[in-house]
């Protein structure tokens, strides 16, 4: 394959929805916007990040990625509504192959619902087949640095959750727990993946220290636009490397697969 | 029992609290109450949990269970957040002073909103007779007049030319009694300025009781004007150093201390443990300061910001030192929140060090500033790089959160840089 045909066009520029940052942004998952955009400006691709807010007119189609981070129980209520007014429009994109990152509170709302510890139930966005209860306030969070193996090879972050997770058979996972809680404390199952889409608890900031998640992000936008020839051109990850074996040792330093009792 | 030792106290007791400046603001009280020469009773700096608060008393009082001169004693107590509501039960304070509300090491105290209710709870079992000092600025600690029945003194920064637009770290984005989305005419920090509810009408107050204005910053001391003070000097600088002052100031107040030895406590107060504390290694001015969360990271930023941009000033050396243990916060994620961008371009020579050096030295990047001239864990290490680059007379900016200033400063004294701290937890 020739430099030409594999690279993307020099005049190319992806737009970046990053959804409710003011309000969804509580374990610095701005940081995730902040990677995208330094990787693509890295290899010469021209980036827009537009923040989408609470009213805000938002077509996906007008978009190359989408990601959301997470927020506090009182925030997410606040954003569920809105959302749900925007579904049908993600959904169809999510089916179109549409890259997508949702972490924690937003990867909770791209299931089918979250039901709270006094039962209330906030609906979802049903890109993922799954669902997420609150066990209550008695129950532990799930705080911890993690690790997880994937397809993408293996993910660090942390995660800070108090909803459990639980995918229908279905749906597959975004990876396996190596070290953590991972979605439901139970099942070893972290994440959800559906095309292009992907679900986690990760915060981190996730794709700084991840850079293979960012960059199959960025790839899937980039031949959604120009074809299934297009390659990315490596670029110095030592920084990111060095960030991601330092947190996989911190969680190493923690015991190895945690469950609820 | 640590009430009955408290109520020996004849000057009764007051509380300062509040996620940053807590420590400062008591400092800068007591530095002014000793020039008021009021007998005073406080608990070691930092520790601010309720046993901290008891050793406090408890060693006053020695075996005979008498505090020695307690008729005219005032009890000064630092206060952790979450301890506020034990403290003010058992200590009954005349004056509780609030200094702001941020996220704080999440992944030890839950949200925001639970510390909130932590001082909801307080004020509800707090005598009517205490008075409130509150930050007008910090829209989360003016909330707590609501309802409250007894007297408030308020104290604000009337600052624009240090106005920010930058987005990080914002705390407090809602009304907590409509749900508006806060407006501002002009904003320091965080969720901190000039706020105001749409929804409800509510607003920062528009006349504090204690104002700081035509606030100007050097490296090592602040000015401002205060009003009835005239221009006050200290030798603390940053903007979230004079409002800590004005908290200190407004609790002076309230407890009927006059003008005199405000000022002069103002400007004899030394800096606390690592906060803004300077350390000369082989004629290098190692600057610490200490970091503990988005917000109080922003501040600094701001006050470096502020500092390069000033007629006479040299690119700034910046070490910034990230830990990961348990009094630093387990989570990283929140250097992510941190606004390092708008100091890329005033910067000379960085270093980066902690036991997360490495996400730091990454953090730094994808913020555009210079690479870092060493990424080192080990604080011997890091610190023969700073003299290695740098020559005798430079400013260095020291940046650690709470234990990487621990272990620097631990090297620091192997060297015989400093003397040896008392640490505490
Ligand atoms: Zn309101």
């Amino acid at each position: 394959m020739s430099d030409a045909a594999s690279s993307p066009p020099h005049a190319l520029s992806l737009r970046i929805a990053h959804l409710y940052p003011d309000v969804m942004n509580i374990y610095g998952d701005r940081g995730n916007a902040i990677a995208l955009q330094y990787r693509c400006e890295a290899r010469g691709i021209a980036v827009e990040v537009v923040d989408i807010r609470l009213g805000d007119p938002f077509d996906p189609a007008a978009f190359d990625i989408v990601i959301i981070g997470g927020g506090q129980d009182r925030e997410q209520r606040r954003i569920a509504e809105d959302l749900q007014s925007r579904a049908e429009a993600l959904r169809a994109a999510a089916t179109d192959g549409m890259p997508m990152l949702a972490v924690c509170g937003g990867f909770q709302l791209f299931g089918r619902r979250y039901v709270d510890q006094d039962g209330g139930t906030i609906p979802g966005i049903s890109i993922f087949d799954m669902e997420t209860r609150h066990p209550g306030a008695a129950v532990q969070r799930c705080i911890g640095d993690i690790v997880l193996t994937t397809p993408l090879g293996e993910v660090a972050g942390f995660e800070n959750h108090g909803g459990r997770t639980y995918l229908a058979d279905t749906q597959a996972p975004f990876g396996r727990v190596v070290r953590g809680y991972g979605n439901n404390a139970e099942d070893g199952g972290e994440g959800a993946r559906t095309n292009n889409v992907i679900g986690t608890y990760l915060h981190g900031s996730l794709l700084p220290k991840n850079p293979a998640i960012a960059d199959e992000l960025i790839l899937a936008a980039l031949r959604r636009r120009c074809g299934e020839a297009v390659t990315l051109t490596p670029i110095d990850d030592a920084a990111e490397q060095a960030a991601h074996t330092s947190a996989v040792t911190a969680a190493r330093r923690s015991p190895a697969i945690k469950k609820d009792p | 029992m640590v009430a009955r030792l408290a109520g020996q106290l004849g000057g009764g007791c007051v509380l300062v609290t509040g996620t940053n400046g807590k420590t400062t603001t008591s400092r800068v009280l007591a530095s002014i109450l000793r020039e008021a020469r009021q007998p005073l009773l406080h608990n070691r700096e930092g520790s601010n949990l309720m046993r901290g608060i008891a050793s406090a008393l408890l060693s006053a009082a020695g075996p005979s269970g008498r505090i020695a001169g307690s008729e005219r004693m005032l009890g000064l107590f630092e206060t952790d957040e979450a301890t506020l509501p034990a403290a003010a039960r058992t200590l009954a304070p005349r004056a509780i002073a609030f200094t702001n509300l941020f996220r704080d090491q999440l992944d030890r105290y839950g949200e925001v909103d639970s510390v909130f209710e932590f001082w909801r709870r307080a004020l509800a079992g707090t005598p009517a007779s205490a008075t409130l000092v509150l930050n007008a600025d910090d829209p989360s600690v003016a909330e707590l007049a609501e309802g409250w029945s007894g007297p408030v003194e308020w104290f604000g920064l009337d600052a624009p030319e240090f106005a920010t637009t930058s987005g990080g770290a914002f705390d407090a984005r809602w009304c907590r009694e409509c749900g508006g989305t806060f407006e501002y005419d002009l904003r320091y920090f965080a969720h901190v300025g000039y706020w105001r509810c749409p929804g409800c009408g509510r607003a920062r107050v528009e006349r504090p009781a204690v104002v700081a204005r035509q606030i100007t910053l050097s490296v090592e001391s602040s000015m401002f004007v205060v009003d009835g003070l005239g221009a006050v000097t200290m030798p603390l600088t940053g903007l979230y150093n004079v409002s800590n002052a004005l908290a200190a100031i407004a609790m002076a107040r309230v407890l009927g201390i006059e003008d005199g030895p405000i000022v002069r406590g103002l400007a004899g107060v030394e800096a606390a443990f690592g906060r803004q504390e300077t350390v000369v290694v082989e004629g290098r001015k190692l600057r610490l300061m200490l970091v503990k969360n988005p917000a109080g990271a922003n501040q600094v930023l701001q006050l470096l910001g502020a500092l390069a941009r000033s007629a006479d000033s040299k690119p700034l050396h910046v070490a910034v030192l990230l830990n990961d243990r348990f009094a630093d916060g387990q989570d990283v994620s929140w250097t992510w929140d941190v606004d390092f961008e708008p100091l890329a371009q005033s910067l000379g020579r960085v270093w980066v060090g902690g036991t997360r050096a490495p996400d730091m030295a990454l953090r730094l990047k994808y913020a555009h500033w210079p690479a870092a001239a060493a990424v080192e864990e080990s604080p011997a290490t890091l610190l023969d790089a700073i003299l290695r680059d740098t020559s005798a007379g430079d400013d260095v900016f020291v940046v650690p959160t709470y234990t990487a200033l621990l272990d620097f400063r631990g090297e620091l004294a192997r060297r015989g840089a400093v003397g040896e701290f008392w640490v505490h937890e």
